[in-house]
């Protein structure tokens, strides 16, 4: 192309990422570099953020191919700890599965399933403690399912039944629940990511010990109030930890879109003077050992951490979605995290606590669960078939008390 | 009784406020240490410590995100955005998330927040320091819009914003800070000190949301009018000699219904003024609720006088305001089938 100017200047091109491997190419993930388990020092909680910029480079790992945990970040979790996290994966995989068959049966409208990150929730979550919130977005499902809420709620929402907890008026999967230290998910990306910072700026106005924990996908960090977050949890030091679970796609467009090839997700906390460390999600221990890390350093005063899981998103964006469009198939196998389920499974194996036998025992004792639990809701109805809520409930707590404009319309409709 | 400026008013709404409640806390651009450009905020810092009244970065969706949060949490945030012009960046944490999480949550989660913000023009503010953003506001489910007109009704309001289980946008008009505006901007400005409306009580006291004022009686003709267009619109009526009902809408949402029907019954006529922008403009509601309401009591055609459909010009600010002539013709206009 000749110059346009008539200078001998070369035009400029723009550049526009493309993804490594679209349908019909074999992936090939040899040449991503994973640092052995063990690697990656293990900082003490009020470390400075530039005193461990590499931590935003690598991916911290504990659980090596032998299935052994080691170097500084293992050791956390005795054997029943570990064997309650992983049946809180298979649970979350149990009733995933089991819902994302209930759309496809015409029972709710909508699912979206977290196939192959379910050590990040399931794991984050026990590194907080009562009172703590999280300012999650759609696919931390395994936030409420390591925990003592009740599976047939989950499924009354999803199915926007009569006995829905929130009355029919949100998107399946939207929860919410403060006692269980889950905050209204939105549906909007990123809103949650600044809120969380507020929450936690509360706490410590208030001269409390609670934290928050915010969260966000790898896509919406492009958006704006991840860097709002950033700076606010930074000027105020505010006791948050601020989580980005990279699986890599967000729903057709690769990270690279959000990320350019420039840097890693976690190194964007560097120039706001957040510590940030990059963690193999698919590693539970690990996600567990830098959770906590995090959530102890907020608690200690010492401010906000970043962290950045490193996964691959399994399955679909959502029920809505067919990702044979736009990535190989296979992509998902040669991935090279491996799945968070079967690493779990065999460190516990390899430690003498756990068998194959014992796996297909409780695999099939949660997929009871989750049945039965589906059933029970079922009883309560469906999206399409009803029961649901009343109409009325449509014109409720729009305002903590309901004006006259909209108790007219409300006599309009007739509920 | 003290006599105060709006600005002082604001600032008293909202020192009573953190002084009977802990959890109220106040923050925004420049609202610290040197107290707001506005000079809204002053003297609080000082006196409730720097961890109740703080400067913040220059990102209003931040600032409202970061205050949804905090009424997450139990606190009761009255937020600054320094001119209504700047509030676009908060606007989906406002329409999105602040009016809609009582709703979504099914009550689980609340948003008791206060978004104060300095609102319409003349002073020469030019495009980005004089819009009039309500109707913004006012078309979205879930929030609040107040707009006081005086001294007195801006702490009383504010106050029970603060107060407010949900969340309020608090547009104070930036021409009344310092003294009600007739529209007259060649004569002298009259100062608050010398209005009636400027005597507010140091103390605490609450001014309802939701329920409009009538300035002035009449039997004639209507007037709807909220913030700066009120004294504008009692100047039309004196200079006519008009006998207008001139009601302060106070609140736009929720809007005081039963109060403007009753008027508009009892006059057969109505003009409706606000200084934003026509198209889709608040007085367009305005003016429907009129025709829903009050359709068969109607003597003449409902006339709107408003801001023109132009950004807000520089140096044609007096071209643009609706101003005492414009509202006057309007006035005379709906009288003269009478």
């Amino acid at each position: 192309m000749s110059p346009k100017n008539g200078s001998d200047d070369k035009p400029l091109e723009l550049y526009v990422p493309e993804p490594e491997f679209r349908p019909g190419d074999k992936p090939d993930f040899s040449n991503v570099t994973i640092p052995q388990a063990g690697e990656g020092e293990r900082p003490p909680i009020d470390v400075p953020a530039d005193d461990i910029r590499k931590l935003a480079y690598t991916i911290i790992r504990v659980m090596n191919r032998n299935g052994e945990a080691v170097g500084p970040w293992a050791g956390e979790l005795s054997d029943e700890r570990v064997k309650e996290g992983l049946e809180d994966m298979m649970r979350v995989r149990a009733f995933d599965a089991r819902m994302q068959m209930a759309q496809r049966q015409g029972k709710t409208s909508f699912y979206m399933q977290c196939l192959g990150e379910e050590a990040i929730a399931c794991a984050f979550s026990k590194a907080l403690r009562p009172g703590d919130m999280n300012f999650p977005t759609y696919r931390q499902q395994g936030l409420l399912l390591s925990s003592d809420y009740p599976l047939v709620d989950m499924i009354n929402q999803i199915y926007s039944n009569s006995a829905d907890p929130l009355n029919g008026r949100q998107l399946p999967i939207m929860y919410t629940s403060k006692e269980h230290g889950f905050f209204t998910i939105s549906g909007n990306l990123a809103t949650q990511f600044i809120q969380g910072v507020g929450w936690a700026m509360a706490s410590a106005i208030k001269g409390d010990t609670k934290i928050a924990a915010s969260w966000i996908g790898d896509g919406s960090t492009a958006e704006s109030d991840f860097h709002s977050a950033l700076v606010f949890a930074s000027t105020y030091r505010a006791p948050v930890v601020l989580n980005i679970v990279n699986n890599q796609w967000a729903i057709s467009t690769y990270q690279g879109i959000a990320r350019g090839k420039a840097a890693t997700f976690a190194s964007r906390a560097l120039g706001f003077g957040i510590p940030a460390l990059r963690v193999d999600g698919n590693d539970y221990l690990a996600v567990y050992a830098v959770s906590k890390w995090a959530a102890d350093r907020a608690r200690a005063g010492h401010g906000p951490t970043l962290i950045e899981h490193v996964t691959y998103r399994a399955g679909a964006h959502s029920t809505s979605d067919d990702p044979s469009a736009y990535r190989p198939k296979e992509e998902s196998d040669a991935w090279p995290l491996g799945d968070p389920v079967e690493r779990l499974k065999n460190y516990l194996i390899a430690r003498g606590a756990w068998s194959e036998a014992q796996h297909v025992q409780a695999r099939e004792m949660l997929e009871a669960q989750v049945a039965e639990a589906q059933k029970q809701a079922e009883k309560n109805g469906t999206l399409h078939d009803g029961p649901h809520s009343s109409p009325r409930e449509m014109f409720e707590d729009v305002f903590a008390e309901t004006p006259l404009h909209l108790r007219r319309q409300r006599q309009e409709a007739g509920v | 009784m003290a006599r105060m400026t709006m600005i002082q008013a604001v600032r008293s709404a909202m020192d009573v406020s953190m002084g009977r409640d802990d959890n109220v806390v106040v923050y925004g651009e420049d609202v610290g240490f040197f107290g707001g450009v506005f000079r809204c905020t002053e003297g609080l810092q000082k006196k409730y410590g720097a961890n109740r009244c703080f400067d913040s970065p220059i990102n209003e969706s931040g600032i409202i995100g970061s205050a949804i949060g905090m009424a997450a949490y139990g606190l009761r945030p009255c937020v600054e955005i320094q001119f209504a012009d700047y509030m676009y960046p908060g606007y989906d944490q406002i329409t999105q998330e602040a009016a809609r999480i009582r709703y979504r949550s099914n009550n689980d989660f609340t948003v008791p927040m206060v978004v104060r913000m300095p609102t319409g023009g003349g002073i020469f503010g030019g495009q980005t320091h004089s819009q009039s953003p309500e109707a913004l506001f006012a078309h979205v489910a879930g929030i609040k819009t107040v707009i006081p007109s005086n001294p007195y009704d801006a702490k009383g309001l504010l106050i029970a914003s603060i107060e407010d289980d949900d969340p309020v946008m608090f547009l104070e008009p930036k021409r009344l800070y310092n003294g009600p505006f007739d529209g007259h901007h060649d004569r002298p400005i009259m100062p608050w000190s010398k209005h009636d409306a400027g005597e507010v009580p140091e103390d605490y006291y609450t001014v309802p949301i939701g329920k409009a004022a009538v300035r002035r009686e009449g039997e004639e003709v209507t007037v709807l009018a909220y913030g700066t267009m009120v004294y504008v619109a009692e100047t039309a009526a004196k200079e006519t000699g008009v006998d207008a009902e001139i009601i302060d809408l106070r609140t736009i949402l929720p809007l005081d219904l039963e109060t403007i029907e009753a008027s508009v019954r009892k006059t057969g006529r109505c003009v409706i003024v606000h200084e934003a922008t026509k198209t889709c403009g608040f007085g367009a509601e305005l003016m429907a609720v009129v025709m829903e309401g009050c359709f068969d009591h109607l003597e003449a055609e409902v006339i709107r006088v408003t801001g023109y459909d132009t950004p807000y010009p520089h140096a044609h600010e007096w071209d643009y305001f609706p101003g005492p002539a414009r509202v006057g013709a309007a006035l005379k206009k709906v009288m003269e089938n009478a």
